[in-house]
């Protein structure tokens, strides 16, 4: 580790206490730092896809000739490119997300805590059914 | 209690958009960003989705969905750049520019949906 | 000779060093020791000089936490065969974030200042006379924070949480954990006198749930999950006041 590298801090009243210092790359250090920082990285990727969306509005509003372009734009290598690297971590915060949502919530049913298993799975299929329900409603050739 | 910060809502806001970003926006993306580009299924036509648009409910749903997604952005775009890059000392700054990026978007969305012909 | 495994060794002499070091020992590999066994045998019959706490050897006592390959690890519940095959000496290093004294003992000051400050008791309006008989407590509201009792405060989650590394004001997962033990304590009325100082930024909101500290909790407490659940109580609380501004404090 190289925390321990960094030169001891001055702490008052007691200067002989060893302190190390966080590395500002403390979060590439360990596996699950790195994974946490990529969990709140998909924010980024979240925020891009309402990008993306409000786009697509504004094209729908001035015409169909906007909106042919629009989905030319969409064609584009480097976007599609970027859409899957947004689909990738879109998919990572739903999944973290539905993981830890026993945790948050502890949810009590006859005075009994509901286990883990049984509030991540009813997310995980809750999912699936409004993805299905969404899907209905955009996929019309 | 002693003060009240404005923290709860941050986070109400940040949670409501975390739990509808993840239900939706996988799909969503799906289907805007590569289903439909690429030609893997029939994208749908610009008469279907003008009038899909054009019901009040469905722009409600894309004003809610934009809207609560981008403040899920600001709040951990916020903590990330306080602990990531431990530049707390700009603290003020990063707050403004999460928490005021959410309020622009949201106030994008709303001129473009409330002036949707 | 049996066979042996290395121990690196943080040290660190406040009379002595400028510079913490590393030290490098040889042990036994024995099946049933574990690394606290590595550490007594060095004291005992290589380095009488190296410093470390511990007490019970069975997971209770919670002082004999350090850092084992960088992760927390109560040493004594840490056998030395589950890193016998790993590459390189088995590192021990002093409980990461906090003030090192010396070798392997750090300063928890700062903890125990935080655990007070959030009142672990049990806080009571008005008590009533012995007379009346004592708080009775159904199993149902003995498990709504039983979980959450098991805390040892062995520190490991804080050595654990990258904001309470980064940002030092931060009360922490065990305080907050022990706080909501005693909010969820049905004989308890304190959870508004709490509220003050958990519903500040150093308390809940400086937390990112990064789920680290439940990990290495050796008592599965799962402070990260006292955290998340407080934060949904603090917001309505928040909300309620808002529409309420004239009710309940």
């Amino acid at each position: 580790m190289t925390e321990t590298r960094q030169p001891a801090r001055y702490t008052e009243y007691h200067p002989r206490w060893y302190r190390s210092r966080v590395s500002t790359w403390w979060w590439l250090a360990q596996w699950p730092y790195l994974k946490f920082i990529l969990r709140e990285i998909s924010s980024v990727f979240v925020a891009w896809f309402v990008v993306v969306l409000l786009l697509q509005i504004r094209a729908l509003s001035r015409g169909s000739e906007a909106y042919a372009a629009f989905e030319r734009w969409l064609q584009n290598p480097l976007i599609v490119l970027l859409n899957m690297i947004t689909l990738f971590f879109v998919v990572f915060h739903a999944v973290t997300w539905f993981n830890v949502a026993p945790r948050a919530m502890a949810i009590r049913f006859r005075g009994k805590r509901v286990p883990d298993f049984w509030i991540v799975g009813a997310n995980y299929a809750a999912w699936a059914a409004v993805s299905l329900v969404l899907a209905w409603f955009l996929v019309r050739s | 209690m002693a003060k009240q910060s404005n923290e709860p809502v941050l986070w109400a806001l940040f949670s409501a958009g975390g739990v509808f970003a993840a239900f939706v926006i996988p799909v969503h993306l799906f289907l805007i960003g590569l289903a439909f580009p690429l030609g893997w299924i029939p994208a749908p036509g610009y008469e279907y989705l003008h009038a899909l648009v054009r019901l009040p409910l469905a722009r409600l749903y894309v004003f809610a969905l934009c809207s609560l997604a981008l403040f899920h952005w600001a709040h951990r775009f916020r903590y990330t750049l306080y602990d990531g890059l431990q530049i707390k000392h700009l603290n003020e700054l990063i707050f403004f520019c999460c928490y005021g990026g959410a309020i622009l978007g949201t106030v994008w969305a709303g001129y473009l949906l409330w002036n949707f012909r | 000779m049996a066979e042996t495994i290395s121990l690196e060794v943080f040290r660190y002499s406040p009379e002595r060093d400028a510079e913490p070091s590393f030290q490098r020992y040889d042990v036994p590999l024995r099946k049933d020791w574990v690394v606290l066994d590595a550490l007594n045998y060095i004291k005992d019959k290589v380095d009488g000089s190296l410093t470390f706490r511990w007490s019970c050897r069975m997971g209770i006592c919670g002082s004999c936490g350090m850092m084992v390959n960088g992760e927390p690890k109560l040493t004594c519940a840490t056998f030395l065969s589950n890193y016998a095959r790993e590459q390189g000496p088995l590192r021990v290093q002093p409980l990461r974030y906090f003030p090192v004294i010396r070798d392997l003992v750090v300063e928890i000051t700062d903890f125990m200042t935080k655990l007070q400050s959030v009142k672990p008791w049990l806080i009571r309006g008005k008590e009533k006379p012995i007379s009346e008989g004592e708080y009775l407590q159904t199993p149902e509201q003995l498990d709504r924070y039983k979980q959450f009792s098991m805390c040892i405060n062995c520190v490991l989650c804080y050595s654990a949480c990258p904001v309470y590394g980064l940002d030092p004001v931060f009360i922490g997962p065990a305080a907050i954990a022990l706080a909501q033990r005693y909010n969820m304590d049905s004989r308890d009325e304190g959870a508004h006198e709490r509220m003050d100082i958990l519903a500040q930024h150093e308390g809940i909101w400086g937390c990112t749930f990064v789920g680290e500290c439940t990990k290495v909790c050796p008592k599965h407490v799962d402070p990260a999950g006292a955290i998340q659940q407080y934060k949904l109580t603090a917001t309505i609380e928040r909300f309620k006041s808002f529409l309420m501004p004239r009710g309940a404090k």
